[in-house]
């Protein structure tokens, strides 16, 4: 499962295990994009650049300095002028001094520069997440997101902190150092016009090469990351199997793909750095025999060509740090490349132009023939048609697999109906903002899910008007209060990571609380009380008939005694209504509804 | 650090041999300059063609040696890097794999995540890094320093008498760093929950319209790494400007003093030239000491983390008791819990005076309102946490005293919420197991799962999404079960694993279980009465105790609360 997929925006429900490769994008896209986010710091990029600059024109200015020291001294024994020795060596402190402050303040900078960015492309990929559909979070490993969102930011960052720097220092000395050089002899400096271009065709054949690598391993990681946060999902059903070995066996291939695909990058990658190496080197060859033959020719002094040969080395020195630096860039750019495909991922599509803020939905719902299908071909919901009345309690019956949760889908528009429409209040859902079609329900599903933090802040969930009251009378009425209270802390309880704390029941008790605090027009439970036990269960729907009255509920649940007071009874098998009517009334008919009662005593 | 040496250690001889070549290729790179100033110096002088040419003869040569050396040592110091961290990754899971409930807790999930890949990353840079950067700078290094002795011994100590101030600055700032990495990498672990919970969550985020509130969360988590990195950033920003500082004082020293020197005779101004020329060698190669510094100050801090897992104490050891129970005689039951009690640390006590007995081949239902105590006695009985008190016995053996993975190997299990592979059906059913397909077919048709399984494309071949996300949730328990039932197990444990069955598949499904050939010993614990009707016992527990041990026949009469149960589920009329 792997980010970097294009998105498949029919929603399949099925995973699909070998994502088409998309293809690459351009280098000059990738850097562009990345661009984007840097510029809002170009004035932090210009105060960079001028900073080292003057860090650099004072390192240069060092020598001078140290020249002029030395000139002082060359004297001789007695002869050493010390008030010239003394001024230069007190201008060359305070210029390293200085120097030393400017490269402080350059660092500085730069880690501000490159946490801004790393602050915003997270915050970014993660606010895009959010607005996902759910069906990228069924096609995805979570851990593969963990790792788009967090390692290849990472990268990203590693490489603006040091690289971007280091590129700009590379850049000015090279520039510095090639006019000197031009300024010697322009004669010699031809033997660069050979070898730079050598040396840039190099360094791109290389990352051409280097680049794809480079991806790969981002991908395997990735998946190593998919992998990893399986067997820690898993890890106590899988020593309860004792399928350790075999699953450390399993996770082997992973890992040995993952650090195979880093090497096959590192090794093609660590090339460039030797082989720049060598071209410059090359130069260096080149320029002594040229410039010896030039000297013997009487076209250059001995001056001159010592001074070329020192400005030359210089000027490669930088040259063969940047080629190390573009071969870091490409896994950043690979990086980079994962973060923006998870940015490209369709989101939600937007809410209709001119969508209606539903205030307060009295609860009324409607679905007029409505028929959907996640895949194309396997239809789950065929034309059905439903309507509940404001007040009303609608309960959803059928076998596993017969579309009930799919209706709840349908409801909160996590997908939409191929045929037929959807209607709150008599508005078409999809005529509605989602946040306000949202609002009006709440909705409990088996899978609790509770968060880090405690229990207060799991129930009030982010709702500042809800007091330490509010949420104690939801804890009172799904039966926890006391539960509650008895543990350490109460309410400011932290429930880390699994609530291992807590009972799976327990759980859903809070995330019923969590329900009703939400204080919604519309309920719908989705086996929300499946791990409660029966007594526990009748005082909560007891509970629910004070605090909800007047509103809409929809309940799906296999216990029958869950549902026998609802107002109405839908039994639904292959997508369609096969009965419907109160609980006596489907016992009386003798259907399906009787048979799956009768089957509890069997 | 000593986690790094361990792990290195094994390849000492391939760094040693890549070290050699590397050295090499650096000597070869610096041979160069050298035979350019012999050219200049004494070549060009000659006024001869031929020996310079000879001269450019034998720089191209070194240069390709130095190009092949340098591109071989690369590649060996990658290898030695990847093999360190496949070794280290597959230790880190390994421990992992076998680490108690309890310290799984302790540790965190996403911690553990997070320790297993961005900490091991950050190893893997740091080690092909050292090897690839960590030879060229210390050559430099001591060859420069080397020289300069040779020049003139007391100015060089007067310019290396800076060095000591450079390595108290480096303690230090390491010292104050470290730890700025460690609470790094901790923030980091935060924001990682804080993603996975919003992957987890989804759904819920979705349905309750929390979307900026969650935004808000992670933008607290964002905000904090971003500031624990600045903040351990910029203590490591100081070090390169004080190292420079630093050394430039020494070279302010050396002309101060070599003037004196001068003045008296002692020293030639020349020896100052070449020693100022030798300076910029020795101040480049420190700035690259000087980030191997900040690599090694990062990456000692992921090793803390690593070695604190691998650390971790072997838990839940198995123990030498001697068998306990007065039955020795006669055949012991197949599980006997003897005055359990069990209390998470720190907590009030969970399960008290817990005992009971099953026979081989018994069925054994458990019922009882939520956080009675159900599920934690089904961890015992696997021994995913050791009782507080009491003892649990299997054949008469405390479990404590059995090896765990002959001891597991007697249950077949289903907990609520299981997790599903995002693999294929048939490779969550075998689990990583050796089992015949027949045994497979068999466990599905029992489990009910037969038949939907059919209707897929693929067949059993058909790819589970992550979390079983692309099933209903009762295909999925019927998955489930059937892979619980696929290894034949001796003992079956469910753990409210039918409850999101329709009645009729779940009745269905006990009927096929129990027409199995092979006998087969079953606690079974749920929430509809209708799942427990046929066990041979049912025991009702209320606040960690049993309040009633018994048939259905017999607990209708003997416990208030099993009735009541009943009587809501059942209705009045169909208790018998």
């Amino acid at each position: 499962m792997i980010i970097l997929r294009k998105s498949t925006s029919q929603g399949g429900k099925g995973p699909q295990p070998h994502p088409s490769s998309a293809p690459l994008p351009s280098r000059r896209q990738t850097l562009l994009r990345l661009w984007r986010y840097i510029r809002q710091y170009r004035w932090q990029v210009t105060a960079a650049l001028l900073l080292s600059l003057g860090s650099n024109l004072l390192a240069l200015l060092g020598p001078v300095l140290s020249g002029r020291a030395i000139d002082a001294l060359s004297g001789g024994v007695g002869k050493v002028n010390f008030p010239v020795v003394y001024v230069n060596i007190l201008l060359m402190l305070s210029f390293f001094a200085i120097s030393s402050l400017l490269n402080y303040l350059l660092s500085r900078l730069m880690i501000h520069l490159s946490q801004g960015v790393t602050y915003q492309l997270r915050k970014d990929a993660f606010n895009h997440m959010l607005q996902l559909p759910l069906d990228f979070f069924d096609r995805h490993q979570a851990g593969d997101i963990v790792s788009c969102l967090q390692y290849d930011i990472d990268t990203v960052n590693a490489s603006l902190s040091t690289d971007l720097l280091q590129l700009i220092t590379s850049l000015i000395t090279v520039l510095g150092s090639l006019a000197m050089m031009l300024y010697l002899s322009p004669l010699l400096l031809l033997v660069f016009a050979v070898t730079v271009p050598a040396a840039i065709l190099l360094t791109r054949y290389i990352t051409h090469k280097v680049r794809p690598l480079f991806r790969a391993r981002s991908v395997k990681l990735g998946q190593l990351n998919g992998y990893v946060e399986e067997l820690i999902t898993g890890q106590k059903t899988i020593q309860v199997y004792d399928r350790q070995q075999q699953m450390l066996a399993q996770f082997e291939v992973k890992n040995q793909d993952a650090v195979n695909a880093y090497y096959k990058a590192e090794y093609y990658g660590s090339i460039t750095g030797p082989c720049v190496n060598f071209i410059n080197n090359l130069s260096l060859a080149l320029v002594s025999v040229f410039g010896a033959v030039l000297y013997l020719w009487g076209q250059l002094s001995l001056g001159k060509l010592s001074a070329f040969v020192l400005y030359s080395r210089k000027f490669s020195g930088p040259i063969n740090e940047a080629a190390n630096i573009f071969s870091e860039l490409q896994s950043s750019l690979a990086a980079a490349d994962r973060v923006f495909r998870l940015l490209d991922q369709k989101a939600e599509p937007a809410d209709a132009p001119g969508a209606l803020t539903l205030e307060k939905a009295t609860g009324l719902i409607k679905l007029d023939h409505v028929s959907f299908s996640y895949v194309t071909g396997q239809p789950v919901i065929h034309d059905l048609s439903i309507q509940v009345r404001p007040g009303q309690t609608l309960a959803i019956v059928g076998p596993t697999g017969a579309g009930k949760t799919t209706l709840v889908n349908l409801l909160m528009r996590f997908y939409d109906p191929q045929a037929g429409f959807i209607s709150l209040d008599g508005h078409d859902i999809r005529q509605l903002t989602r946040r306000s079609l949202r609002r009006s329900f709440s909705m409990v599903l088996q899978n609790t899910w509770l968060f880090q933090g405690s229990i207060f802040d799991n129930l009030a969930y982010g709702n500042a008007e809800v007091t330490l009251a509010d949420v104690q009378r939801a804890a009172q009425a799904v039966h926890l209060d006391e539960f509650i209270q008895k543990l350490p802390g109460a309410y400011a309880m932290v429930l880390d990571d699994n609530a291992s704390n807590l009972s799976q029941g327990q759980k859903q008790l809070l995330t019923i609380a969590r329900a009703m605090l939400l204080d919604a027009p519309v309920l719908i439970l989705d086996e929300a009380t499946s791990n409660v036990d029966t007594q526990t269960e009748q005082l909560i729907y007891q509970a629910m008939e004070k605090l909800m009255s007047g509103r809409t509920s929809i309940v799906i649940a296999h216990r029958l005694s869950t549902i026998e007071r609802a107002d109405q009874i839908i039994v639904i098998q292959d997508g369609q209504i096969i009965e419907q009517g109160k609980h006596r009334e489907l016992l009386a008919q003798g259907g399906f509804y009787a048979r799956l009662y009768q089957s509890q005593f069997r | 650090m000593k986690l790094i040496r361990v792990y290195l250690r094994p390849f000492y001889k391939r760094m040693a041999g890549g070290l050699l070549i590397k050295i090499i290729g650096t000597v070869c790179d610096l041979f160069l300059p050298w035979l350019l100033a012999f050219t200049i110096d004494s070549i060009i002088p000659l006024q001869q063609i031929r020996p310079i040419f000879l001269c450019g003869l034998l720089m191209l040569l070194s240069a390709a040696v130095a190009v092949s050396g340098n591109i071989l040592a690369n590649r060996l110091a990658s290898a030695v890097a990847r093999d360190f961290t496949q070794k280290l990754r597959h230790d880190l899971l390994a421990k992992l794999l076998c680490l108690s409930a309890r310290q799984v807790d302790d540790l965190g999930a996403s911690s553990l995540e997070s320790r297993l890949t961005s900490d091991t990353y950050n190893l893997h840079e740091l080690i092909g890094r050292m090897q690839r950067l960590g030879v060229r700078a210390p050559i430099l290094l001591v060859g420069g320093i080397i020289i300069t002795l040779t020049l003139d011994p007391q100015l060089t100590l007067v310019m290396v008498s800076v060095l000591p101030i450079i390595t108290c600055v480096v303690i230090l700032i390491s010292r104050h760093s470290i730890p700025q990495f460690r609470e790094l990498q901790r923030s980091v672990d935060n924001l990682v929950r804080v993603i996975r919970e919003n992957i987890s969550g989804a759904r819920v985020i979705k349905a309750l319209s929390k979307t900026t509130y969650e935004q808000n969360r992670f933008d607290q988590a964002n905000r904090e790494t971003v500031n624990q990195e600045t903040r351990a950033s910029a203590t490591m920003a100081v070090t390169s400007p004080i190292m420079d500082f630093s050394l430039n004082i020494g070279l302010t020293l050396v002309i101060l003093i070599g003037a004196f020197r001068v003045n008296r005779g002692a020293t030639q101004p020349g020896v100052i030239i070449a020693f100022l020329s030798y300076f910029t060698i020795i101040l480049n190669a420190m700035i690259s000491v000087t980030r191997m510094f900040v690599m090694f100050t990062r990456g000692s801090a992921s090793a803390e983390r690593i070695a604190q897992v691998l650390n971790c104490p072997a838990d839940l050891q198995t123990l030498p008791l001697s068998a306990g129970g007065a039955r020795s005689a006669e055949t012991p039951p197949l599980i006997c819990f003897n005055q359990v009690d069990f209390a998470y640390p720190g907590q009030k006590a969970l399960l008290e005076q817990l005992s009971f007995s099953l026979e081989e081949g018994q069925t054994l239902g458990i019922i009882g309102p939520t956080g009675s105590g159900k599920s934690t006695l089904i961890k015992l009985l696997l021994r995913l946490y050791d009782v507080s008190h009491g003892q649990i016995l299997l054949d008469g053996q405390d479990l404590r005293s059995l090896d765990r993975s002959a001891l597991r190997q007697n249950f077949g299990v289903v907990f609520q919420n299981d997790f599903i592979m995002s693999d294929t059906i048939k490779a969550n059913l075998l689990f990583a197991r050796t089992i015949p397909d027949e045994q497979l077919q068999q466990a599905a048709q029992i489990a009910q799962a037969g038949d939907f399984i059919d209707t897929l494309p693929n067949k059993a071949n058909y790819q589970l999404a992550a979390n079983g996300s692309n099933l209903s949730g009762g295909q999925r328990q019927r998955i489930l079960l059937a892979r619980a039932l696929a290894g034949q197990p001796r003992i079956l444990v469910l753990d409210d694993a039918t409850s999101a069955l329709d009645y009729e598949t779940d009745a269905r499904f006990r009927q096929a279980l129990g027409r199995q050939t092979k006998p087969q010993s079953k606690i079974i614990v749920a929430q509809r009465v209708s799942s427990l009707l046929q066990a041979d016992q049912i025991m009702v527990m209320e606040e960690g105790r049993i309040v009633g041990l018994g048939s259905h026949e017999m607990l209708l009469k003997t416990c208030p609360s099993y009735r009541q149960i009943c009587q809501i589920q059942l209705g009045d009329d169909n208790i018998a």
